[in-house]
């Protein structure tokens, strides 16, 4: 992947962050999950402490409003034949920065996968090809090297079975794995 | 007749856990033979013993000139005498059945446990003898023993030496219990015993056999990544080569049996061929680009490697010396899509995995001519490996949904489909010819 589009990821991401800093609260959910208290989501690095009694969605230390959910996504797509981050995955990935970056005692295992044509090893090369992409935008971000492990399956751990498109693309993939 | 013993491989020494799944054993059927394949008759051998034979020493041998498409082996029930000698010949009568050659044999039990199997060969047309031998072993060494006997008619007949009495490794996928089971399995080249040598929850690939045959070198990803393990196949014990960080990959054993190459990528991801000697823990990186280099093969001389890179942009082979002292050079530039070289016995010719207008298909380069001809019409045919002799590719290919072995004669001829009852099969990998 070029080295200025990963420059520009970062950038993007620091500008999304200076944006929501100031920004808007996240919605006061009264169902809201909360877990362990509520946490004023507009730090940046910690644990302040919401107003007693006021409902909040939990935002965890180092994250922002919506990156809880943006976490959620742990699979990022490939199309074929290339290990270059599609543009729609920048907050996502810059969403799990943020979270790991905040949390050094975190680690993330990236595993890359390719589809099944061609050759197997590779299509190992491929597959770590793209885990390493995705390790680059994170470590660009503020993540520490020691944080991510990376393993590339090739097409050996396919998500679909099948031998068309829409399988293939669903194998072209990494997927983040938390492990604390 | 000459007389020899037989040790090859070493029977009744293996500690191997039989394939126990029915589903894992393979069945070889032709699916394209020559033409003008040669007809032979091949009468049951008689037996000089107490009980039954231990084996139907004619149909093992019948079978094997039948599944390398070359031969028409004569349906027992055309056969209108069963001469037991070269006295009971009447060549007449096999001169008017059309076949070119007659096979006839006796097995003779010697002592306890111990066999001779005793097989001539004459050409039907001038009434003479082609070849006379005779061959001993355990009873369970007879069916291996019947494989030798082919490969020394199909050498006498075709003077190309057989590849019946070697080996196939091959990985098979089974879900059972909603998972997959990883199996390395290796069996006699026609399908029959079929032995499990490694069984993982993880995946297992890119098996490669020693020279001597007696060890395999595979990739496990057991504890979720990857390492490169040497297993000795008469006792099952295993070494641990390369589990380094990152990939630990497409190991190729050098033909002194002394040194693996294998691909190396370090915590960044960089792919790079390099050389280990396990015995003694040398290692040496052969190539520095950030391309991706994986799939080493070495030449038979050993002094040079072919490899799969996509430093042009796709995957194309590649030459380097072994000493590192001058760079690579490209070898393959027809098509977009060249990988995963494997060297014919002679040297002469590479099999590689062809993108063919969208296909991935099987196709040799020749590499004095600098030729590429596509030997396959599938849609996903992957990882050729030659027969010890040269003739066939063995390689794997998918077939209604399912991974499927199947085998081209360098030729193109012959075809052979090679179904697994049960899950996927893929990478195969052909034993080199068994030392004594």
């Amino acid at each position: 992947m070029s080295r200025t589009f990963l420059i520009a990821l970062a950038a993007s991401v620091l500008i999304l962050g200076g944006c929501s800093k100031g920004g808007t609260k996240p919605d006061a959910d009264a169902a809201s999950t909360t877990t362990g208290g509520e946490t004023d989501y507009s730090s940046q690095t910690g644990l302040g402490t919401g107003a007693a009694g006021e409902g909040g969605a939990y935002v965890e230390p180092g994250m922002q409003p919506g990156d809880a959910e943006l976490i959620t996504e742990t699979v990022i797509y490939f199309d074929f034949d290339t290990a270059n981050i599609r543009p729609d995955y920048s907050e996502v990935l810059a969403a799990h920065a943020r979270r790991l970056a905040a949390n050094p005692g975190m680690s993330v295992r990236l595993e890359g996968h390719a589809d099944e044509r061609g050759s197997r090893e590779y299509n190992i090369g491929l597959g770590e090809r793209r885990a390493q992409a995705v390790r680059q935008a994170l470590m660009l971000q503020g993540v520490n090297s020691v944080q991510i492990t990376t393993v590339s399956y090739g097409e050996e751990r396919p998500a679909s079975t099948g031998s068309d498109e829409e399988a293939w693309a669903l194998n072209r993939r990494v997927e983040i794995i938390y492990s604390e | 007749m000459l007389k020899i013993g037989f040790s090859r491989w070493g029977f009744g020494c293996f500690l191997l856990l039989a394939a126990h799944s029915a589903g894992a054993q393979l069945r070889i059927e032709i699916s394209q033979g020559v033409s003008e394949a040669v007809p032979v008759a091949v009468v049951p051998f008689g037996y000089d013993g107490k009980g039954e034979a231990p084996i139907d020493a004619a149909g093992v041998i019948a079978a094997d000139l039948q599944r390398s498409g070359r031969f028409a082996p004569m349906a027992r029930t055309d056969m209108i005498s069963r001469p037991g000698s070269a006295q009971e010949i009447n060549f007449a009568d096999w001169r008017l059945l059309k076949t070119d050659y007659l096979v006839i044999g006796r097995i003779v039990e010697e002592g306890p446990d111990r066999y001779a199997l005793r097989f001539q060969v004459f050409d039907v047309f001038r009434g003479t003898q082609l070849l006379g031998y005779q061959l001993s072993g355990s009873a369970a060494a007879m069916r291996a023993i019947a494989h030798r006997a082919a490969d020394m008619i199909f050498e006498k007949l075709t003077g190309v030496p057989g590849a019946f009495s070697t080996r196939i490794a091959y990985v098979s996928v089974v879900r059972e219990n909603g998972q997959e089971v990883y199996r390395l399995i290796v069996a006699d080249a026609d399908g029959a015993n079929p032995a499990v040598i490694s069984e993982s929850s993880q995946p297992l690939m890119s098996p490669a056999w020693s020279p001597d045959g007696r060890r395999i070198a595979y990739v496990s990803f057991e504890g979720k990544r990857s390492g490169v393990y040497v297993q000795e196949l008469a006792t099952g014990s295993r070494q641990v080569v390369s589990r380094s960080p990152g990939i630990n990959g497409a190991p190729s054993f050098s033909p002194d049996g002394r040194w693996l190459a294998l691909t190396l990528s370090g915590e960044d991801g960089n792919l790079d061929i390099y050389v280990l000697n396990p015995a003694t823990g040398e290692k040496r990186r052969l190539t520095e680009n950030s391309a991706i280099d994986t799939e080493a093969v070495w030449t038979p001389d050993g002094r040079e490697i072919y490899f799969t890179s996509d430093r042009s942009g796709g995957p194309q082979i590649y030459r380097l010396p072994v000493s590192g002292r001058s760079s690579p050079q490209r070898v393959t530039f027809e098509g977009r899509y060249n990988a995963r070289p494997r060297l014919a016995p002679d040297g002469g010719t590479l099999a590689v995995v062809h993108n063919d207008r969208g296909n991935y298909r099987i196709a040799v380069v020749d590499l004095e001519r600098k030729t590429t001809q596509v030997l396959t019409d599938g849609q996903q045919d992957e990882s050729p490996s030659f027969a010890p002799n040269g003739s066939m590719i063995i390689y794997a290919t998918r077939r209604g949904g399912r991974g499927v072995l199947a085998a081209v004669s360098t030729d193109g001829r012959v075809k052979q489909s090679i179904a697994s009852a049960a899950g996927d099969v893929r990478e195969p990998v052909w034993s080199p010819y068994p030392k004594d």
